[in-house]
């Protein structure tokens, strides 16, 4: 089992001809990934390099193909309109790779899209280990196995991953949530969505230092959680107060947000924080054998 | 991109939103010549982006032109004074001569996006006219929040119901759901991520208008608005934020922290990460900087050059884990990269892993360069060579 995809899951790439989107295609194909077609406007009845469909719109990718989950490789200017096309075509699964997208094409998506899962905007996408993969992660650093995964980081991820794997902790689905001010899809939902997975039994959170996502898991974990192993991971603790680091979401304001608050909370639910990405195997395991 | 206070009440005059009359003046002699061609009492206020102004002596009244020109001389004769958001302080450029109003009230309006709910937030509180954070500190009831639902949009019973909610006084009513009707406006129009008026004025003869203008603009909603892209050339850019532009890094890409470890990462959390290990490593670091998504040769070597020449480091630490960054390619970027800059040289740790690894750790081995295995390992020889050097 897994959460959000499996070998099962269509996928259909909106922006399949660009050089992004074809080269990352290659790379899902090549992982596994059941990919049935593509989008891009104006390329309909022509075939990819990969041998696969395009079409003009998303209504007839869907027609077609019968897909259910969208990965999205277009310009910021592009995005939230990708994912409206979707909405209205049926779509209720759809990994946003796009980083610069506007907030507020986030906000006006965000309002108008109930009972629509988006992963991202601006994150690697997910994978659920030895059958899917969408999105950009390096897939020979994933193993199958129990361990589910949560980050707003994309890079930080493939490390933290890499040392699971090397630990011998296979992993069940990993999210790369997005590092972006507003996101579909927060710690919490995937929280929600792991705890109905039989198949995961323990869980790393991979969070960063701004807003408020990391508190809220917290705050979920003690109420609905607290018998599962999960060991969390705060990156930028050494960014000095006030100071942007790349992420837009990654500002310290006010007493949410820092790097304390989020370890006091963490604590306060009874989950230990790694120093770094390293020390996680270790007290995952730690954490899982005092479970048996 | 922060605006400042005239371009800011540029946006409200174009949403409808009353503010004081008032001319943007380059020089003493512009505001000499507004005030002798426009008699009356006016109020002259530096266009800068650090807070704290009136403290600082940054904003004087004149009732002629000669006290005009006088007391412009005196706001721009020296810089704003450093404060802990500005370390350097920040100069006074130009200027803003304003109609002086009589104040009855002042109140706080803002809207901003919040991340928790997926809405803009509209705040209010009818404590204006000083520092927010002072505000929530003092008077945390006071405040009165709506989150709108974007699928409903703003309507006058939002602004109706923040008025009652925080106990605006009744001068304020009958206005005060067309001033939000028009920040909600600018919000959208201009992909705002802060909206804010501090104060909100109720004047004596019972006008509501906003006293000063705080806006925050999204970076990435730019390039809908080419106007405004040209008013952030008057705008200052940091130490740090001109130099990552200068090498083609977004300007918050790069950062500086004065110890003798550089580094190099792929991603904005690796990054952070990578400065976390060097720190754990017992390392002091020397910068921040994120490569971005693709890192060639040139770019790979106009960080090299960045960190070297505008930072104390001693070592250079590189740790990409790629993904949809090629490791072969950030290879060839780095042996090029050393081959042919002719800035100082220190040495270089490099960790490379992730796609096309094998190929990337070829290249670095026939360059004569040997990769760590991974950060924790890196971290720990850029700290020893650090020391050593």
């Amino acid at each position: 089992m897994s959460i959000y995809l499996d070998k099962s899951s269509k996928v259909f790439v909106q922006g399949i001809t660009g050089t992004e989107g074809s080269y990352h295609t290659g790379r899902m194909l090549a992982y596994g990934t059941n990919i049935v077609g593509g989008v891009t406007p104006n390329k309909g009845g022509q075939k990819t390099t990969h041998g696969l469909p395009v079409f003009n719109t998303v209504k007839e990718c869907v027609a077609a193909t019968g897909a259910t989950h969208q990965c999205i490789f277009v310009p910021p200017a592009g995005a939230a309109d990708a994912l409206f096309e979707a909405y209205e075509a049926g779509i209720r699964f759809a990994v946003c790779i796009t980083e610069g997208v506007p907030v507020h094409d986030m906000l006006k998506v965000a309002g108008a899209t109930p009972g629509m899962r988006i992963i991202g905007p601006n994150c690697p996408g997910l994978i659920s280990p030895g059958q899917s993969l969408v999105g950009i992660m390096p897939g020979h650093v994933f193993k199958e196995g129990n361990v589910g995964l949560i980050s707003r980081s994309g890079t930080l991820t493939y490390e933290v991953v890499d040392g699971l794997t090397r630990a011998g902790l296979g992993q069940s689905t990993c999210v790369g949530i997005g590092g972006d001010p507003i996101i579909g899809t927060t710690f919490v939902d995937c929280l929600r969505a792991f705890a109905k997975d039989p198949k995961t039994e323990a869980l790393v959170l991979c969070g960063e230092i701004g807003g408020s996502d990391e508190e809220e898991a917290a705050a979920f974990i003690k109420e609905h959680m607290s018998d599962v192993p999960i060991v969390a991971f705060i990156g930028g603790r050494n960014a000095p107060p006030g100071k942007s680091l790349g992420h837009a979401g990654a500002i310290i304001s006010g007493s949410f947000g820092t790097p304390q608050s989020k370890v006091a909370a963490f604590q306060a639910a009874g989950v230990p924080i790694a120093d770094r990405p390293s020390q996680i195997p270790e007290l995952l395991k730690e954490r899982m054998g005092v479970k048996v | 991109m922060n605006l400042m206070e005239y371009q800011g009440k540029e946006l409200f005059r174009r949403c409808g939103i009353p503010v004081p009359r008032s001319q943007h003046c380059k020089t003493p002699d512009d505001v000499a010549a507004f005030i002798e061609k426009n008699p009356g009492k006016w109020v002259v206020k530096a266009q800068v982006l650090m807070g704290g102004r009136g403290k600082a002596g940054k904003i004087k009244f004149a009732t002629s032109a000669e006290e005009g020109r006088t007391v412009a001389r005196e706001i721009m004769a020296t810089p704003m004074p450093p404060n802990r958001q500005n370390p350097k302080g920040e100069p006074v450029n130009s200027l803003l001569v304003e109609e002086t109003v009589e104040i009855d009230k002042e109140a706080y309006c803002a809207i901003t996006v919040d991340r928790a709910s997926k809405k803009p937030s509209v705040i209010v509180t009818r404590f204006g006219g000083m520092d927010v954070e002072e505000v929530h500190e003092k008077h945390p009831e006071s405040f009165t929040y709506h989150f709108v639902d974007t699928a409903i949009g703003y309507w006058p019973f939002i602004g109706r119901g923040l008025a009652f909610g925080a106990e605006l006084s009744a001068g304020y009513r009958k206005q005060f759901p067309a001033i939000v009707a028009g920040m909600y406006d600018l919000f959208f129009r201009y992909g705002a991520k802060l909206v804010e008026i501090n104060p909100l004025v109720l004047t004596k003869d019972g006008r509501v208008i906003a006293a000063d203008a705080k806006i925050e603009l999204d970076d990435d909603a730019l390039f809908r608005q080419p106007e405004l892209k040209e008013w952030q050339a008057v705008l200052p850019l940091d130490e740090d934020e001109k130099l990552a532009a200068e090498a083609g890094l977004g300007i918050r890409n790069f950062r500086r922290f004065g110890g003798t470890v550089g580094t190099l990462a792929n991603g904005a959390g690796l990054a952070m990460g990578t400065m976390d290990a060097v720190k754990n490593a017992g390392g002091e670091i020397a910068n921040f900087l994120d490569v971005g998504g693709g890192a060639d040769a040139q770019r790979v070597r106009n960080c090299y050059e960045l960190v070297v020449n505008h930072t104390a480091a001693k070592v250079f630490f590189v740790n990409i884990f790629g993904g949809i960054t090629r490791g072969d390619e950030v290879a060839k970027g780095i042996v090029t990269a050393m081959r042919e800059t002719t800035s100082r040289k220190v040495p270089l740790v490099i960790r490379l892993t992730g796609t096309n690894e094998e190929e990337g750790r070829r290249i670095l081995a026939e360059a004569g360069m040997t990769p760590v295995q991974t950060m924790d390992e890196g971290a720990k020889r850029a700290v020893e060579l650090a020391a050593r050097a």
